[in-house]
């Protein structure tokens, strides 16, 4: 590809929506966690979520969640550009309310867990997971 | 130049810190089975290093763990696709692989001794050469395409029945010229970043280039389930990439360059278990 | 239909009354996110696989919704109660409106 000024400027409009991400990402964020809580208030006690501090790819990201006794567990990647990542719902013969899978992120940023208690609370658990940019073709 | 180049290459080494860090101490056992061979002593004509390293050694914890059990390997889902074409007669001849070979589990030790001088045809064969050699030969099948979908797959099958097995290249006799050719490939700086193969495998495996933790490029894993691409990927691909890398024209996948190239990294890994398929970031 | 696509499936093959055992479950499946444009620069559509159930003798084990930010080959890992000897029922449903299946039986001893 020719590096035409036209390119040139595409390219540094391209950089100011990629700053702009974030701030609508987390508005997102925030609609998609009120549409699975609606509005109330969380804890922090009950909820474990595993992820790597650090992950070679961003695109293979293992994870687990677990809330003992929750009916559901949603899990966020906050800085993606659409957030929600999986909705875990518990049946009766779940032996344990923990999920384990491999997720994609698209940056670093914080993976959430919100889990939903039989008693109609919230809780949640956040990590931030540092994304590292590959050396050979990235 | 040369020294700028360095400084540069110090520079990301430096500025690199905050990745991911392998451990370098662990050890592969597959399945709870198979054990790896993921570091050994290097072999004479591998004269420049004195321990090998399987690229295994040098990932992070969480990409370590997914080769360790057949069901957490993604790239164990194209063995299973490869099973199934084993199996299905194709071409003219009404021959399927199994029709020759009877069970995968025959080619036990195949993967381990590839690329080979082929007698009947005078030259250096991959596995990928010798198995389009089957197709067009035996079966009467159209060739598959070097390091395409199907291709991949089946290599993929067959490293996975030598998988523990060590790797035993032939790199005297008839081979030879293409070994030194290789090797001459090795150590020749390419494209406009001035690097050979060997200053970023050979002088600074362990290193960081950018984020990356750079492995000593021993290709006993391959073919490789990539977490980048979610796909089986074939050594001579990962070659054009390096070479793309130091921003050069690149030799094709399936040439001679690539082919000696192939045959001489596969000898410097003698003594490392044939792991594919593998799982890198 | 997506090309290509096969569940596999990991169960113990008994087990005792009441014991929580751990299920593994991967389909290959290229979860297009909808996110990525192909060389023309056209948007690549959205094909996902969108819902995971696993449930035993038709008694609920779990039940999961897939986002696009789920990674190729979908792998899922959880613990699941084996009151009695019967039959795990897998279900994974794509964008498409294929459905894919597999089940796996277990003796309770």
């Amino acid at each position: 590809m020719k590096l035409t000024r036209r390119h040139t400027l595409m390219m540094a409009f391209g950089s100011v929506v990629a700053t702009m991400l974030p701030m609508r990402a987390f508005a997102a964020l925030d609609d998609e966690v009120a549409a699975f809580t609606g509005g109330a208030e969380m804890g922090s006690e009950g909820i474990t979520l595993i992820a790597p501090e650090i992950a070679e790819n961003g695109n293979t990201v293992p994870i687990e969640v677990s809330a003992p006794g929750a009916e559901a567990i949603i899990v966020f990647a906050a800085g993606n550009p659409t957030p929600a990542v999986a909705t875990f719902n518990f049946g009766p013969l779940a032996a344990a309310q923990s999920a384990a899978t491999r997720i994609r992120l698209a940056g670093t940023q914080d993976v959430v867990a919100i889990a939903r208690m039989p008693d109609g609370s919230f809780v949640e658990a956040r990590q931030e997971v540092k994304v590292t940019i590959g050396g050979c073709g990235g | 130049m040369k020294s700028l180049l360095k400084t540069g290459v110090a520079a990301v080494a430096i500025f690199a810190a905050n990745v991911a860090q392998a451990d370098e101490e662990a050890n592969l056992v597959i399945n709870e089975e198979i054990e790896i061979t993921v570091r050994t002593d290097a072999p004479a004509h591998a004269e420049n290093l004195s321990t090998i390293y399987s690229g295994w050694v040098f990932r992070s914890d969480e990409t370590q763990s997914l080769q360790m059990d057949d069901f957490e390997n993604p790239g164990m889902i194209f063995v299973d696709d490869a099973i199934d074409t084993w199996n299905t007669v194709e071409g003219s001849e009404g021959n399927s692989c199994a029709s020759c070979h009877g069970e995968p589990e025959s080619m036990a030790g195949v993967r381990a001794v590839y690329p080979k001088w082929n007698d009947a045809a005078e030259e250096v064969r991959t596995i990928a050469m010798q198995v389009n050699d089957c197709r067009t030969e035996q079966m009467g099948a159209e060739e598959w395409k070097y390091d395409g979908g199907d291709m991949l797959n089946m290599e993929a099958l067959l490293a996975s029945f030598s998988r523990g097995l060590p790797v035993n290249v032939a790199i005297d006799g008839p081979v030879e010229a293409m070994w030194e050719l290789g090797r001459d490939i090795y150590y020749t700086r390419y494209g406009q970043l001035d690097l050979s193969c060997a200053n970023c495998h050979e002088d600074n495996y362990g290193n960081n280039i950018r984020a990356d933790h750079l492995s000593q490029g021993q290709i006993n894993g391959f073919p490789t389930y990539r977490l980048k691409n979610a796909k089986l990927n074939g050594v001579q691909s990962r070659f054009r990439g390096c070479v793309r890398d130091t921003r050069a024209e690149t030799f094709s996948v399936g040439s001679e360059e690539f082919i000696a190239l192939e045959l001489y990294v596969a000898s410097r890994g003698n003594g490392l278990s044939v792991e594919g398929p593998s799982v890198r970031n | 239909m997506a090309e290509n696509v096969k569940p596999r499936v990991r169960v113990p093959r008994d087990a005792t009354a009441g014991e929580a055992i751990v299920i593994k479950t991967l389909i290959s499946h290229t979860m297009e996110s909808g996110q990525r444009k192909d060389g023309d620069g056209n948007t690549i559509p959205r094909s996902i696989i969108n819902r995971f159930t696993c449930e035993f003798n038709g008694e609920l084990v779990i039940d999961v919704t897939l986002e696009p930010a789920i990674s190729t080959n979908p792998y899922f890992e959880f613990q699941a109660t084996v009151p009695e000897t019967g039959t795990f029922d897998f279900t994974w449903y794509d964008d498409d409106g294929d459905v894919y299946t597999d089940s796996k039986d277990i003796t309770v001893g």
